[in-house]
């Protein structure tokens, strides 16, 4: 990997989507415009180029590490770059980390801006990862922001995963897609936040598979769709043994965006629960009124129930 | 202080809902207003606080026509209004309500005493979202606890008791006296007799009419007799 100095555009991203404020605590690689512009590995964190050749790192937590974090913040700072990268996590057994994995688009040049992040989780034995990552796109001109990521989880025993993903404004297409295959009692919590308007779209796909007795999945997506924008919702929770599976979806649309959910539950036990909610429309009238009742004007309200929605 | 001459108000169907309302809220008392249910008691506090406009008629606060203020308007004004069934927020904290109610940033122990007013324990409830986690009394608590936080001149309470389990309804009654002990203007929709006995006035509404209004001891007796022999209050005005 090319290794290339960390330039200013990328930097005030990643203040954005990592919390980077000059370095990384811990382990960490910083991406930049599909080269390296940064990376430490520490005792029990370990990044290394990826083993099959291909263009990003593994990362390799020791089993029984607790309570360390890594950065793996990828930036694309400009046009007609179409950045792809496979990033494999190995979490030994008992791990407890933190892994924050921001990306940011910034194209002003009138070319399209693209990163691919291909992630692969095997998390071991009682591990308990929480991911966080926050997406955003920047810059003017025609040229179009777009992170298409691809999570794909395997988690073993009684190991955990959260996920905590947030895009609030930039990107003008996403197209997310997020597989996971559950063991016993292994659990997988997802918590999603999109804000889409003008034309962008956003399309988010979950393929989870509870595989384990006592094993279970919560998938939960908040979004605001405005202007024309267009988002699809599409969930597949597959219950194989004795099992819980919940997914919803919460949407607040306005203008003349579209959203669309649809939900699918395929349960090939007779003890698999699984349950999928989903609820699209505008800002209920009464929690502007009653936030008006407390002096905000109306364009206050909404900015408050948004904000608070997509917290 | 607040004041409602000749209001009516008509649903679209043509169904009227209050008929020809005057009647004042006195400055720094407090007015209970009761009645048989759709009696017009929520809408009378939803014209107040402008959450609904009169079809005819005009409302007044300090002598000012409000009848076209709207509700963000009235609010500025010093009219604070806690609503029969409160509203659920999905991402909005208990603390973050209430700082929206004060219009500022509150200390923990500003929103202690605030949640500790209404019976509710700070470190339990501060980051609990006000959504439908919280039980139909714990959300009735909370939305007092928001018209508390504001500090307002006026304060209308629709049915604060609902939900409200019997041993945290004695720190509600504190809750008004000392709402009123400090000036607060208040006018709190209610049936029940231990928020009737703290009142200074009494408000009685029945078919979108005022049957009778005045100071609580001339009121009450009139209002007891009606329960005893089971009809609708029908006020010392119809039998005068």
């Amino acid at each position: 990997m090319t290794i290339v100095p960390l330039n200013p555009i990328a930097e005030k991203m990643l203040s954005t989507v990592a919390d980077f404020k000059g370095e990384f605590k811990g382990a960490y690689n910083i991406r930049q415009d599909t080269g390296c512009a940064g990376r430490r590995s520490t005792e029990n964190i370990k990044i290394l180029p990826h083993s099959e050749g291909k263009p990003g790192i593994e990362i390799h937590v020791a089993p029984g590490t607790k309570n360390e974090s890594v950065y793996i913040p990828a930036t694309v700072t400009r046009g007609n770059v179409n950045d792809l990268t496979y990033n494999d996590f190995y979490i030994g057994e008992g791990a407890q980390v933190v892994i924050v994995a921001g990306c940011g688009v910034h194209t002003d040049d009138g070319g399209e801006a693209k990163h691919n992040g291909v992630h692969r989780f095997f998390v071991g034995k009682g591990a308990d990862v929480l991911y966080e990552e926050k997406h955003i796109g920047e810059g003017g001109g025609e040229g179009r922001r777009r992170i298409d990521p691809v999570s794909d989880i395997y988690l073993e025993e009684d190991a955990r995963m959260t996920m905590d993903t947030v895009q609030l404004g930039g990107v003008d297409s996403t197209d997310r897609l997020t597989t996971a295959s559950l063991k016993a009692r292994s659990k997988l919590i997802v918590r999603e936040r999109l804000l889409t308007t003008g034309s962008q779209v956003a399309k988010t796909r979950f393929d989870v598979v509870l595989e384990g007795d006592d094993s279970g999945c919560d998938l939960v997506s908040r979004s605001v769709a405005r202007g024309q924008s267009r988002q699809e919702f599409l969930s597949r929770v597959v219950g194989k043994a004795r099992c819980h599976g919940h997914s919803a979806c919460d949407a607040i649309v306005d203008d003349q965006a579209v959203v669309t959910a649809a939900p699918q539950l395929d349960a090939f036990s007779p003890d698999a629960a699984l349950v999928h909610e989903a609820a699209i429309g505008k800002i209920a009238g009464e929690q502007i009124l009653k936030l008006r009742t407390l002096g905000l004007t109306e364009e206050e309200a909404e900015a408050k129930i948004v904000e608070g929605f997509l917290k | 202080m607040l004041e409602l001459k000749n209001v009516n108000w008509t649903l679209p169907d043509g169904s009227v809902i209050i008929h020809n309302l005057s009647v004042t809220i006195p400055e720094g008392k407090l007015t209970v207003v009761t009645g048989p249910n759709g009696g017009g008691k929520t809408t009378l506090a939803k014209l107040l606080a402008g959450l609904v406009t009169p079809t005819s008629g005009q409302i007044y606060f300090d002598g000012k026509d409000i009848t076209n203020l709207d509700v963000t308007e009235r609010a500025r004004m010093g009219i604070s209004y806690g609503f029969q069934t409160p509203v659920r927020f999905k991402g909005l904290t208990v603390q973050g309500l209430l700082e929206t109610a004060a219009g500022r940033f509150l200390s923990f122990d500003e929103i202690c005493d605030l949640t500790g007013k209404v019976g509710l324990c700070t470190v339990d409830y501060i980051d609990r979202d006000v959504d439908a986690s919280l039980s139909g009394g714990e959300i009735k608590r909370v939305e007092i606890a928001s018209v508390l936080a504001r500090g307002t001149r006026v304060s209308i309470f629709d049915e604060p008791e609902a939900g409200i389990d019997m041993w945290s309804f004695n720190g509600l009654v504190e809750v008004f006296k000392d709402l009123k002990q400090k000036g607060t203007t208040m006018m709190v929709i209610s049936h029940q007799q231990r928020l009737l006995d703290i009142a200074d006035e009494i408000i009685v509404l029945s078919a979108g009419e005022l049957r009778d209004q005045g100071p609580k001891d001339e009121v009450m007796p009139g209002l007891l007799a009606g329960e005893i022999a089971g009809h609708c209050p029908v006020g010392r005005r119809e039998t005068a």
